[in-house]
């Protein structure tokens, strides 16, 4: 029976021959994860089932993201909470305030995970590690729970969508707007339960930064997970960092899929979602003049050096807007590290930017430029929910670094060609 | 396993940032969490629920994060059993795991309205709306979950695995 590539992931990992969509499996994981949010309540489940040991120190990942540097007292209290816990077990990649950075840009750049590994991640946007051909999935807190007990978790074995990209993108043309426009398309549950499967001959005309933004944000259309080939790029990106060996699997050519939706990146333009949901998109040429108060570039979806360095190339001797606050959050150390010593931070802060240490912050409503009621923002970030970065009246505007480069130029949505001379 | 109370009903797409805002993830305390629950979609949901009652929605519901907290919230606040025309996949997966049961039945979920006394049967899946005097079918869970969510969650299902 033919499989998807995800389902060859899961075959291998559950030690069957083949397995079929709806299947039932138990499957070995590479890698599992947890933040400072969801790695509290796993701990209090982990020691209340009785259990004394972790399955591989080496094989669990904690990153102390989301409310760190520690933004309140009960926030320092979770992170504490888990440090003594990495340290009881000796957990190996733990990340904490210096050497974290947001979990999706981290572990990649880590090499932690890679081509052919099942991994899970007490965070829906762990979906990310598709961009380099592995099943990498969101769970809960209890399953991750289980997980650093037993190595070991259920899966259901999803079908799976095939997205086939063709063309090649234009100038200011990411993989944000990829994403925007692919959920726009089949919409918030579009692919719920099941694999978005990219392939074609566009994928080659990706980035790896590009493709970790397109796979982070499957999620936002219900997929279990987002996977993508293992090319050239992906070798590239892995060498000297990945630190096992990698397994490459490819869907079989007679795969069968329940739907397919074909993209031609040619004819893709800058692409906003409007609240309160990730699939009210609109091109930029349709956005009208949306005034907004806050810009905000990072997170796991767009904190990447690509990422920084699009909207470094459009701010660049630039003013960021009256009125407007520009929050800038390289995703991790490295990243940071790498946009100083390219002069990025210079250019973001001349231009009358904030740049932040890593965090989640913002993103979800944690802390570092959080909204108060009746304002707008655009954003590099992956939901645009009621609430989402703070006042339940303010308003998120998800676009890529171009798009919220140029905005935070001129005060309203602006499509990137207009703000560059 | 039976359930039956008063339902408190919502739309599509309720996302678990409404569920429980990540402005109160600072802490897992159950209580703390339920006390916030749904506020920035219903703010007297929390004062008007009552201990067994029945939240319904229409499709997607759960989208977004993975945060646990927010069926914790829901099962805290006094919630026996959601019924949506679907849920986000992995709060359907936290919600078994935590043992808050769920029911998938897209015309118990359009029909039943916001109010309505209804009473649900587990074991067999059937969905009865007393006050429209009208049933429903759902697919029950095979016995493997039905265990999972009458031991209260997954660790407690399998402790004496490990």
């Amino acid at each position: 029976m033919a499989m998807t590539m995800t389902q060859k992931i899961l075959a291998a990992h559950a030690g069957l021959p083949a397995v079929t969509a709806g299947q039932l499996i138990e499957a070995r994981l590479d890698m599992c994860l947890g933040n400072d949010i969801t790695s509290p309540v796993a701990i209090n489940e982990f020691e209340k089932s009785g259990a004394s040991r972790v399955f591989d120190k080496g094989r669990i990942s904690l990153v102390m993201d989301h409310f760190a540097p520690n933004k309140d007292i009960k926030a320092a209290e979770q992170v504490k909470r888990v440090r003594i816990f990495a340290g009881k077990y000796d957990i190996e990649n733990y990340f904490d305030v210096g050497k974290m950075g947001v979990e999706h840009a981290l572990l990649p750049e880590q090499g932690l995970v890679g081509p052919g590994d099942c991994v899970i991640g007490a965070d829906s946007h762990t979906c990310t590690y598709g961009a380099l051909g592995a099943f990498s999935t969101g769970v809960g807190s209890t399953d991750l729970a289980a997980a650093m007990a037993t190595g070991t978790t259920w899966f259901k074995v999803p079908s799976a969508v095939k997205v086939t990209l063709t063309g090649k993108k234009a100038k200011w043309i990411s993989g944000k707007d990829v994403i925007l426009h692919l959920i726009g398309l089949i919409g918030v549950d579009g692919a719920l339960y099941r694999s978005l499967e990219f392939t074609g001959d566009g994928v080659k005309e990706l980035t790896m930064d590009d493709r970790l933004c397109i796979a982070n944000m499957a999620i936002e259309a219900g997929a279990k997970n987002g996977i993508f080939p293992v090319d050239e790029t992906t070798m590239a990106y892995i060498k000297n960092r990945f630190k096992r060996e990698p397994t490459v699997y490819a869907a079989d050519p007679d795969a069968v899929y329940d739907q397919e939706v074909v993209i031609d990146l040619s004819a893709l333009r800058p692409t906003v979602a409007f609240p309160h949901l990730p699939e009210n998109t609109k091109t930029v040429d349709e956005a009208g003049q949306v005034k907004i108060d806050q810009v905000v570039i990072g997170s796991c979806t767009n904190g990447r050096l690509e990422d920084l360095q699009v909207a470094a190339d459009i701010m660049r001797g630039k003013r960021v807007a009256d009125g407007v606050r520009c929050i800038v959050i390289p995703a991790t150390q490295q990243i940071y590290l790498d946009a100083m010593r390219l002069g990025l931070l210079e250019d973001f802060v001349k231009a009358g930017a904030a740049v932040s240490t890593p965090t989640c912050g913002p993103c979800l409503g944690g802390h570092m430029g959080i909204l108060a009621a009746g304002e707008r923002a655009v954003s590099t970030t992956n939901r645009n929910f009621v609430g989402r970065m703070g006042h339940v009246d303010s308003e998120v505007y998800l676009a890529s670094p171009a798009v919220a480069a140029a905005s935070a130029l001129t005060g309203y949505i602006t499509d990137p060609e207009k703000a560059v001379d | 396993m039976k359930a039956q109370g008063k339902v408190h009903k919502y739309g599509s797409n309720v996302d678990t940032d409404v569920i429980i805002p990540a402005r109160y993830l600072n802490t897992s305390s159950h209580e703390e969490l339920a006390a916030h629950c749904m506020e920035d979609i219903d703010k007297d949901f929390i004062h008007k629920v009552k201990p067994g009652d029945i939240m319904a929605a229409d499709k997607n519901f759960g989208c977004g994060s993975s945060r646990e907290h927010a069926p914790i919230a829901i099962k805290a606040s006094g919630i026996s059993c959601v019924i949506a025309a679907s849920f986000a996949r992995i709060f359907y997966r936290n919600a078994i795991n935590i043992g808050l049961a769920i029911l998938e039945c897209p015309e118990a979920a359009a029909d039943i309205k916001d109010g309505d006394e209804v009473s649900v049967d587990f074991d067999t899946g059937l969905i009865s709306n007393i006050t429209a005097g009208k049933t429903y079918q759902a697919e029950p869970f095979p016995p493997f979950i039905q265990n999972i969510i009458q031991k209260g969650g997954l660790l407690k299902s399998i402790a004496d695995r490990l």
